[in-house]
């Protein structure tokens, strides 16, 4: 299968006050043409970070792109230009934040805020500009779009709202998508057609996505991959099957143990403690503190990548032969 | 939109009456007359002066006569310039303070926004400090020092410009710049603390995600939310600004409305108090009102919330 990005050894840091946070520390992972990879983790692990990264939009300062290749199809976007890089925004790769009441201008119509990227990239006359909007905006489920063109965001509701973030995203037909938490701030329901108009938007246009969240549910409704994301780094990723049915790294586990079940009873189980200071991260596993099968190696060497098929690969010292050797014994005791 | 106008109309005539009634209660409440500087103690004298401007009579009948003299705009001769009516001052005094009021506005505008944007988007930056530095200056140091200073400096020691007098765009520059420079700072803080606000908010990096030129970001998206505030205090900046040409005024010898408004409250000369209070408040009225007219045409937001508060 054709790769549409290729992430090698990303790092980013941001420069503070208090020190240098290292948010990024050396992700790999890769995206294939049509497909809809998921990048999950909780809260500050880097999965944004990552994602505005491949954009270019980390603000800098204080961040920064240390080291690392972004390959979009084949053209590395960490050492293009500011200019050239506003050629692929919108363009080539474009973008879905999570709070669609904050990510539209209040003092523009939906109408301008569609239009100005096709504008901005395209020779296109406002007519032609104007029938492509009215397109989009049927194709992401708007009624009445030439009446609603002319209103402004307050008098659209989050889901609607959040189905024009994506028509904005996709006028000018990339062929990424990254985003942002793109359900987390609307109700369940809401969530659910948000999703369907995913899946829906990937079967017209064939645009690849890189989804990022911390929702389990979204993940399995539509991923087919996952890389899942821990202090900076990808400690896991497989498809959508061998993530969910054959985790093998204890807090892709524990992740998995913390969602709540209807078929299962009992208190849920949430991992303990809380992920490592980034400002001076943990030389080992990061996982440490918190794993319940942590080794002394764990705390003070990062553990290897093993690949479990072409497509599931783990970091963790769980994997090495001695430590399935010393488990084995420890059972037979 | 329409019922809304008329209200504020209506609030606009209040308002209106009760400066006028404030100011005629103070007229009358503060001592001396016009006519007992001017060394004509004659008592006769004094008294025909007094029932020619009926100033003779109580002083409910004095005030309904103000207020006749309003509601049909003519306030009557000046006391002082026996051979001018209060419109004639107005009519001469009006387009020269109007004059350096626009330009000053328009300065002040165009220079604060212009640094408060440079200062946000060099945040932290040479130009930040600079520029603030300079507005911190702007605010501190009142007009009338700001005036002597540039006139001492620019005027007398090098002779770049005219000491004083209104007749030719040089003869504006000092004014203008000794009137500008405070609103000027308040605009420059205002813009920069907005605009810093503004440009952490999602819709511009959703703009920055489109591709858009940081130039389009800037005047379309953000400039427009962050001036949001700036048109709100217009109004009291317009105000400061005329408050503060009475003084400039004085100083420079421009023969504008100020001019006439201090020396008419110093000779006690009543019609041309009332008139230029009145002209001054309804101008203020004005133009505020205006300022709220403009902010609902910049945020659609603020018509809907009018709508449903009829």
């Amino acid at each position: 299968m054709e790769k549409i990005l290729e992430v090698k050894d990303l790092h980013v840091t941001f420069t503070t006050y208090g020190g240098t946070v290292q948010a990024v520390r050396g992700v790999d992972f890769h995206l294939n043409k049509g497909e809809t990879l998921a990048i999950v983790g909780e809260s500050g692990c880097g999965k944004s970070v990552t994602s505005n990264a491949i954009m270019r939009l980390i603000p800098s300062p204080p961040g920064k792109i240390t080291a690392g290749k972004i390959l979009f199809k084949g053209k590395d976007l960490a050492k293009e230009s500011e200019k050239k890089m506003r050629q692929v925004r919108g363009v080539d790769i474009s973008m879905i934040f999570q709070d669609p009441m904050t990510a539209l201008n209040p003092t523009l119509t939906i109408g301008t805020q569609l239009i100005e990227g096709l504008k901005q990239h395209r020779k296109i006359t406002d007519s032609e500009a104007k029938k492509r909007a009215l397109e989009m905006m049927d194709l992401v489920g708007i009624p009445n779009p030439a009446e609603r063109m002319k209103q402004y965001p307050h008098q659209f509701s989050g889901g609607m709202r959040q189905r024009i973030v994506i028509a904005i995203a996709l006028i000018c037909e990339p062929e990424l998508l990254i985003a942002d938490e793109p359900t987390t701030a609307l109700d369940v329901t809401i969530q659910a057609q948000i999703l369907e108009l995913f899946e829906k938007i990937q079967d017209v246009t064939g645009v690849s996505i890189i989804l990022i969240t911390h929702d389990l549910g979204v993940v399995a409704k539509i991923a087919d991959r996952i890389a899942v994301m821990y202090a900076g780094k990808i400690i896991e990723t497989g498809t959508k099957r061998e993530i969910f049915y054959e985790p093998q790294h204890p807090y892709t586990k524990g992740l998995l143990n913390s969602v709540p079940r209807l078929d299962t009873k009992g208190r849920l189980k949430p991992i303990d403690g809380t992920p490592p200071d980034l400002f001076s991260p943990p030389e080992g596993c990061p996982f440490t503190a918190r794993c319940p099968f942590a080794m002394e190696v764990c705390n003070k060497v990062y553990p290897k990548s093993s690949n479990l098929s072409d497509s599931h690969s783990v970091d963790c010292w769980l994997q090495d032969e001695r430590a399935k050797q010393l488990l084995a014994t420890m059972v037979t005791n | 939109m329409l019922k809304y106008i008329l209200k504020r109309l209506l609030i606009m005539v209040v308002t209106l009456w009760i400066i006028i009634t404030l100011t005629f209660v103070l007229m009358v409440s503060v001592p001396g007359s016009p006519f007992n500087s001017e060394g004509n103690s004659n008592e006769i004298v004094q008294q025909n002066l007094a029932k020619h401007y009926n100033l003779d009579k109580p002083y409910h009948v004095q005030y309904l006569l103000y207020l006749k003299s309003i509601v049909t705009l003519d306030f009557g001769p000046s006391i002082k310039q026996p051979n001018q009516t209060v419109n004639d001052l107005l009519g001469r005094g009006f387009p020269i303070s109007a004059e350096l009021g626009i330009v000053t506005i328009i300065v002040a505008v165009i220079s604060g926004i212009t640094l408060g944007i440079l200062a946000a988007l060099r945040h932290n930056g040479v130009i930040d400090y600079l520029a603030m530095g300079i507005a911190v200056l702007g605010i501190s140091i009142p007009n009338f020092i700001m005036a002597t200073l540039l006139i001492d400096q620019l005027a007398v020691q090098r002779e770049w410009f005219p000491v004083a007098t209104w007749k030719s765009p040089m003869h504006m520059v000092l004014p203008v710049l000794a009137l500008a420079t405070g609103p000027m700072a308040i605009i420059a803080r205002l813009t920069r603390s907005t605009m810093l606000e503004v440009l952490t908010q999602d819709y511009i990096k959703m703009a920055r995600a489109k591709g858009l030129t940081p130039w389009k970001i800037i005047v379309k998206h953000a400039l427009r939310n962050a001036l949001m505030p700036v048109i709100t205090i217009m109004g009291t900046l317009v105000a400061g600004i005329m408050t503060g040409s009475f003084v400039i005024e004085q100083i420079f010898a421009i023969p504008g409305m100020g001019k006439y408004f201090v020396e008419s409250i110093n000779h006690r000369d009543f019609p041309v108090i009332m008139g230029t209070t009145v002209f001054y408040s309804a101008f203020l009225i004005v133009m505020l009102f205006l300022v709220d007219i403009a902010y609902g045409i910049l945020d659609p937001r603020i018509k809907v919330a009018k709508k449903e508060g009829e």
